[in-house]
This record gives structure tokens, C-alpha cells and sequence, in this order.
């Protein structure tokens, strides 16, 4: 496969490993004083899982797992409003196979499957727009859901529907950026934090300007990367030189896909779509201010919000007892420190949101065996 | 005995004479059982060999679309059942098969998937000897179900058993990995998909044979159906006392398999077999193993893909290409599609 | 989060609404090239682009990507180099 098999290669993978291996000296760390690396994407925390980077890089690099999966940070409430809207009669409610599992105060969009609700996985809004097509008596309802990468997808199709006249096609958003809670990471006191791996898919669209502030306001590192082994490793480099040379930079490891300003044509879409709440609640980390987007005015039609009559509501503290989602998320815990992990919370049985999505840095230790294997 | 009906109807499944017709006309005129009864009386010269014991089993059938690229449920209805026998090492004899057929069911269907249980059958060297048919209410099942039992005769002597694996033993497959599982991903046409890719559907009675000829210590096998080579290797090395260590580099799959995984951010080693299945053979027996599987059309693909190593704490990992290691779990419910 | 690939285009299968045929690893899956329509669709095919939830977002620039590879390469010898010598001092340590 080309662009990905070249990026797997397990001999430069070496070669990185010891290179990392070498600046981690230099900077003296160590297992007991580690340099802390937040990737803020989820598909990074996989791949580092799927591919046991964290067990072979320098035992003084700790990966931090950023909040960077739109699943697991999803509130419970919201997902109880896609529950309510599935349910209604003629409606049908379209999602990427991500959500299904999602728990919800009441249930999951699987159960409400399971009860009746006619719920459809699809991989595209593309497919949810060709079901409104050939539906033309029911409503579809596209759950939008994502941040910048999948975001002009959902704005590209809500335009698509506006040029046919299509009026039984919905999308409810909930949409969110990446900078924002970062910024809010960084303002947390608890936060311990040395540089970070940018998420390089969010960034082929918004480009690398937007992460200016975490180098020249916070004086830390950022490297947007790609998302194979190879990318990651390099990128995790990258991001130890600067520390070593007491360097603050934006820097982009994955210019093959990543354009320094992004991607033109998604960005005016987002923009003549979307506008900024002024607010919205993460799991785990609560509201953060202009972090969510909603559909403007123009395109109230096709606004599901508007149409079902759900508005947004901060959703109260909903977390689960003894969950310590915020904590990890933070990187103030190991997931394997959350009294809950491997107990009450289990991929099959999720408690809280880092448990749900195969992103999700605790269900990535528990499936791919971070906390496991490393017990033996 | 002719049927002129296009499609089954609720009649059909009334036990009168238009259910007589249909049974005839579809299903015994094809797989020509012994004798009228209802039942079928049984004599094989094996089962009188001393030591020889009965090997019994059963599985429904469930699948959509019920045709697909490489088979349909009536091939797999045998398939799957031929080779729940073949892997425990019995020689698979005769099958059962009972139909569920949804009210509206096109009969030339019927028909179709008959004929090509008929031939699989043969092919398996089976004969289909009893069965029966039940119709139901449009929207109760999906076109059609099958559930087949199966009987087969494993010899004196013979005793494949997971418990007796030891660390050292090879893992071996004869097919590459997650045809069926991304064949039908792709033919359910919902997630608007196209591939070349077939279906690995296919018996594994005269494979297994082969495999216990070439490498008589053979400890077990099983077939890597739902829940592909990862779950199936869990339930083995629980039963077996001891991990199993897979070898990323070593898991042979087709680009298009890697592909459809690629898109959809899906795990091969999850994706359902139906003609692919994993032995553990002891070391020094697996190199005439491999070259046994691989004189076999059935076992073209056959290779090494890990190892029992002593029991760890989890039954299963899978060494990375760059020396990592990682869990390979059991499924949690049903692989999902993700865009994450 | 974002799940992206990359395929190649091979057809354009709908002018008016910007589809294509994209491959990826010999399965194919009809992709919006809206994001990435800056010129004549045609010029498109052919090219390399890094597909999102049925969406090319990105047309992947071979150039940037071989000068990534280009500098592991350097990379990957000098740790050859650098293993050869460990192995040659302990040969003559073993001596
Ligand atoms: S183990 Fe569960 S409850 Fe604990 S931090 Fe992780 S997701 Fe939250």
C-alpha cells in the first residue's frame, strides 16, 4: 500500500527508536523524572498502542493521552438526544459505526437499535445523503460528529443538500475544534506537560498556524504528525530535539498531506456552514469556551437541533463515581491508577468516556495491553 | 414432481400437499436420501473399527446477503459443519438440514442454494440424509436460515484436543486471513464497497486428513470462523494452559483484506473465516505440515503464524514488526465501522 | 481521531456532484473530491489523495513524502553504521 507500507518499515523504526533513545539522555531523562509527551489525537494513541511504541521507546518518555477522541468526549446527554431523535417515528438516524456502543444516560444508540429505532451505520454523511434520496418519505438524521478533519464533510454535504432542494436531510452537530482544550490544558495548573504531538489529520484542514499560541505563548513544543509508526516515532524526535535545544516551535512532520495553511475549499465550507457556541461540555474536562460549533442561520433547515426542537444545555457533572476520566485525561493519572480500570470499567462495560472509543487511552491500554502485558 | 409456484407462501409450510410438493421438488429430488422414513438408518463400515468413536455436532446459519461473492448460506451450511467435524479430527459421514424460509422466498433461490449444497456435499465426500422445512411469516427471518447437524466418525487412536498443546508447538493456517469477513462487508453494498474479493468458504475434511498423514502429532484445530484467528486462538490457548505468540510479519493476508480494514478501522485477525482454519503441530513435524497443506488446493496459503510460548498473563499477543508486543483480545460484541 | 487513507483516483464518476472512483490497496469506494477540486476535475485522476469518512481532504504531495523517507534513510544507515562498530568492539573484546 503506497504511503503507508513505506511508513511501517520496521528497520528506520530501529534506527528511530535508538535516535529517540540517544536525545532522551541528553536531556536526562529517566523513568522517575520522564519527559512528558501529550499526542493529542486518539488515532495516535492507538497506533502507539497497536504498533507497543510506548514499550519501545526510552523508559524517561511518558506519553500523555490527549482528549483527542471525539467519542469518548462526547457528554452523555448528547447522546441521549440522538437516542430521542432516533426514536422518533420516519426518522432515520445515521451514524459512523463510533458512536453505536457510546452509553447514554438511558441507553446506547445500539440498544435503541435493538428496541426498534430504525438506526443505520453508515461510513460516509455522502451515504446518509443518498438514503435521504431514495427515502423521500422519512427524515434522515446524520449524527455529525468530530473534529476540523470530519467537519467539512458534514459542511460539504448540508451544502450539497441546500443545491438539491433535499429538505428530509438533517445533521446534529457536534462538532468541536482541537485548539480550544488545549488551551484549556495548558491553563490547568495540575497539567505536567513538555511538548506535544499535533493530530495530523485535523491539521491538513486548519493547517498548522492555529497551534502558533502552545510555542510562543506556552513555550512548548508542538509537532503535527502522521499517523504511521514511522510518522509518530519521528515526530516524537522532532519534539525531543526541541526540548533539547531549548526550542519552542510549530514544526510538521506530515508536510506529504499537511499544507502549512490547510485546506481552502474545507475551510470556507466549515465557515459558511458552521459558527462558534459559545460553549460547549466535554467529558471529562466540562465546558470550554468556543469549543463547539453549531449550523448558521442559512442552513436551518437542515439543522437537526432546529428541527427536533433540542437545543443545548450545559449537561451537569455526569460522571460516574470513582471515574477518573478528568484526571487521566489531564495526565495526572495512568489509567491503570483509575480505581474503576479493568473493574467496573471494561471496553464491554464502559464507565467512563476513555473507555469507549477503541481511542480511548484506557481502552487502548486495556485491549492492546499497556497495563497487561507490562504486568508480567 | 413439478412446482410452479415462483415464490414459497405460508401454504407451503402447512403440511398438506403444496408442502409435499415443495419438499420433493426442491429438496429430497436433489439430495436423494436413503429410504422413506422420517429418519434416516445409518450403516458405516468405520464406526465398527474398535476405538472408533461418533463425532456429533450442529450449527445454524445465518448470513445476508444470503448469495455473495465465493458462496452462499447453503455452501457454508455444509461447509461450516464439515469442518466443526473436520478439525476435531473426525471424518465427516452425513449431515441434517433443516430450512427456515421466510414467506415470499423466491423458490428458484431454494433451488440455487440446494444445488450447491449438493455439490459441496460431494465434494466433502457427505451425504445430506434427513432434514426438514418450516416456513414462516414475511419479516420473521431473513430469507432464509439453515441449520445443519453432522455426523462423522473419528478413528481409534486419533485425539486432537487443545489441552495438549505445549509451548514450542507451531501455529499453522491454510488460507489467508478475513476473505469471508470483508468479502461480505463489502457484498452487503451499505457501506458502498467493491472488491474482487471471494469468499474462503470451503470444506476442510480431505485438508485435515493430509495435515494428520503429514504431521500424525498434530495437537488440534479449529476452524477461525466468527470471530476470526483472534478469538479462535484465545478459546485455544485457555483450554490449552499456555499463551500464544503471533508473529505480525508472519499473517498472511490479500492487499484487498487490508484494504477494506484500512478503511472501515477494522482488525483482520477479527474478521470470520469459513474455510480457513489454525493447528498446532509439534515443531519438528511442521515443515512436512506446511508442505502437506500446501499440496492441497484448500491449503495453498498455508504458513507459520506463531507459536505456544508458557502461559503469560494473557492467552494471546501478537509480536509487532518493529518488536513490540501487544494483546490480541477476544472480541468485544460485533467489529464496528469507525472513522476514529 | 480521523481515521484518513490514502487511495488513488481512477475515474471520475460524476461531474456535477465532484464523485470519483478512488482505490485503495484494489478496493474501490466512490469519494467526494469537493475538498480538493481547486482546478479541472480530469487533472485529478491518477493522483494520490488521503480519503476521510468518503471525502478526498488532501491530495498527498510525493515530493514532501520521499524527503521525509529521504531523511530516515540517513538516518537508518548511520544506526547501521553506528551497530556495525558496537559489533566490531565487541569482537575484539571477545578476543
Ligand atoms: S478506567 Fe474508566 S472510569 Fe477510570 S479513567 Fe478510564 S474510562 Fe474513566
Amino acid at each position: 500500500m503506497r504511503y503507508v507500507e513505506e511508513f511501517r518499515d520496521p528497520k528506520a523504526a530501529k534506527a528511530l527508536i535508538a535516535a529517540i533513545g540517544r536525545v532522551a539522555d541528553q536531556i536526562g531523562a529517566t523513568r522517575e523524572k520522564p519527559v512528558h509527551i501529550m499526542e493529542i489525537c486518539g488515532g495516535h494513541t492507538h497506533a502507539i498502542f497497536r504498533y507497543g511504541l510506548d514499550k519501545l521507546v526510552h523508559e524517561g518518555i511518558e506519553f500523555i493521552h490527549g482528549p483527542g477522541c471525539p467519542v469518548c468526549v462526547l457528554p452523555m446527554s448528547r447522546v441521549d438526544d440522538c437516542v430521542t431523535i432516533a426514536e422518533r417515528a420516519g426518522v432515520i438516524f445515521t451514524t459512523f459505526g463510533d458512536a453505536m456502543r457510546v452509553p447514554g444516560t438511558r441507553k446506547s444508540l445500539l440498544q435503541a437499535k435493538a428496541d426498534g429505532a430504525d438506526i443505520r451505520m453508515v461510513y460516509s454523511p455522502l451515504d446518509a445523503l443518498e438514503l435521504a434520496r431514495r427515502n423521500p418519505g422519512k427524515e434522515v438524521v446524520f449524527f455529525g460528529l468530530g473534529f476540523e478533519t470530519t467537519t467539512p464533510s458534514t459542511a460539504l454535504s448540508i451544502q450539497q443538500a441546500a443545491r438539491e432542494g433535499l429538505t428530509n436531510f438533517s445533521v446534529f452537530c457536534n462538532h468541536i475544534t482541537v485548539p480550544e482544550p488545549i488551551k484549556a490544558l495548558l491553563d490547568d495548573p495540575h497539567m505536567v506537560l513538555d511538548g506535544f504531538v499535533g493530530p495530523g489529520h485535523v491539521s491538513m484542514v486548519i493547517g498548522v498556524h492555529p497551534y502558533d499560541f502552545i510555542a510562543r505563548d506556552y513555550r512548548k513544543p508542538i509537532v503535527v504528525a502522521g499517523f504511521e509508526p514511522i510518522d509518530l516515532l519521528q515526530s516524537v524526535l522532532m519534539v525531543l530535539e526541541q526540548i533539547r535545544d531549548g526550542k519552542a516551535e510549530v514544526q510538521n512532520q506530515y508536510a506529504r498531506v499537511v499544507p502549512e495553511h490547510g485546506n481552502p475549499i474545507s475551510l470556507a465550507a466549515i465557515a459558511d456552514v458552521y459558527e462558534r457556541r459559545p460553549r460547549f461540555a466535554w467529558r471529562g474536562l466540562g465546558e470550554i469556551d468556543a469549543s463547539g460549533l453549531r449550523i448558521r442561520e442559512k442552513y436551518l433547515a437542515w439543522d437537526a437541533e432546529t428541527k427536533f426542537g433540542i437545543g443545548y444545555a450545559a449537561s451537569p457533572d455526569d460522571e460516574p463515581e470513582g471515574c477518573e476520566c478528568a484526571a487521566v485525561m489531564t495526565g495526572r493519572l495512568k489509567p491503570t491508577a483509575c480505581p474503576q480500570f479493568g473493574r467496573g470499567c471494561k471496553p464491554e462495560t464502559p464507565l467512563g468516556a476513555l473507555m469507549v472509543s477503541s481511542e480511548g487511552a484506557c481502552a487502548a491500554y486495556w485491549t492492546y495491553g499497556g497495563a497487561r502485558v507490562a504486568a508480567e | 414432481m413439478t412446482l410452479r409456484d415462483e415464490r414459497v407462501t405460508l401454504a407451503h409450510g402447512g403440511g398438506g400437499k403444496a408442502m409435499r410438493d415443495l419438499i420433493e421438488s426442491v429438496f429430497t429430488s436433489v439430495f436423494n436420501p436413503p429410504g422413506m422414513e422420517d429418519q434416516a438408518r445409518l450403516m458405516h463400515a468405520s464406526l465398527q473399527e474398535p476405538g472408533a468413536r461418533l463425532a456429533f455436532t450442529t450449527d445454524s446459519f445465518v448470513v445476508t446477503p444470503v448469495e455473495f461473492p465465493g458462496g452462499d448460506i447453503g455452501k457454508i451450511a455444509v461447509c461450516g459443519t464439515v469442518n466443526d467435524l473436520a478439525v476435531g479430527g473426525a471424518k465427516p459421514l452425513w449431515l441434517s438440514v433443516s430450512f427456515i424460509i421466510e414467506e415470499g422466498c423466491e423458490v428458484a433461490l431454494l433451488r440455487r442454494l440446494v444445488a450447491s449444497m449438493a455439490r459441496e456435499a460431494e465434494k466433502a465426500g457427505v451425504r445430506i440424509v434427513t432434514g426438514d422445512t418450516k416456513v414462516v411469516n414475511r419479516g420473521a427471518c431473513d430469507t432464509v436460515y439453515i441449520t445443519t447437524a453432522g455426523v462423522g466418525v473419528i478413528p481409534s487412536g486419533r485425539d486432537l484436543d487443545a489441552r495438549s498443546i505445549r509451548p514450542g508447538d507451531v501455529a499453522l493456517v491454510n488460507h489467508v486471513l478475513g476473505d469471508h469477513g470483508a468479502a461480505i462487508l463489502a457484498a452487503r453494498g451499505d457501506l458502498m464497497l467493491s472488491t474482487d474479493l471471494e469468499s474462503d468458504c470451503q470444506s476442510l475434511g480431505h485438508l485435515m486428513e493430509a495435515l494428520i498423514a503429514a504431521a500424525p502429532g498434530t495437537k488440534a484445530a479449529r476452524d477461525a470462523t466468527r470471530g476470526g484467528l483472534a478469538s479462535t486462538l484465545n478459546e485455544m490457548a485457555e483450554a490449552a494452559g499456555c499463551s500464544v505468540e503471533l508473529d505480525e510479519t508472519a499473517l498472511p493476508l490479500r492487499p484487498e483484506v487490508k484494504g477494506v480494514c484500512e478503511i472501515l478501522g477494522l482488525d483482520p485477525l477479527y474478521l470470520a473465516n469459513e474455510g480457513t482454519l489454525v493447528a498446532f503441530v509439534p515443531e519438528a513435524e511442521a515443515e512436512a505440515a506446511l508442505a502437506a497443506l500446501r499440496a492441497m488446493p484448500e491449503g495453498q496459503g498455508a504458513c507459520i503464524v506463531g507459536r505456544a510460548v508458557p502461559k503469560g498473563n494473557v492467552p494471546v499477543t501478537l509480536r509487532t514488526a518493529f518488536g513490540g508486543t501487544r494483546i490480541v483480545d477476544m472480541l468485544v460484541g460485533e467489529q464496528l465501522p469507525r472513522i476514529c | 481521531m480521523c481515521l484518513g487513507i490514502p487511495g488513488q483516483i481512477v475515474a471520475i464518476t460524476d461531474e456535477a456532484r465532484q464523485m470519483a472512483m478512488a482505490d485503495v490497496s484494489g478496493v474501490r469506494r466512490e469519494v467526494s473530491l469537493a475538498p480538493v477540486a481547486l482546478g479541472p476535475l480530469a487533472d485529478l485522476v491518477g493522483a494520490w489523495v488521503l480519503i476521510h469518512v468518503g471525502f478526498a481532504m488532501a491530495v498527498i504531495d510525493a515530493e514532501e513524502a520521499a524527503a521525509t523517507l529521504e531523511a530516515l534513510r540517513g538516518l537508518g544507515e548511520a544506526q547501521e553504521t553506528l551497530e556495525q562498530m558496537a559489533e566490531g568492539a565487541k569482537a575484539l573484546e571477545d578476543q
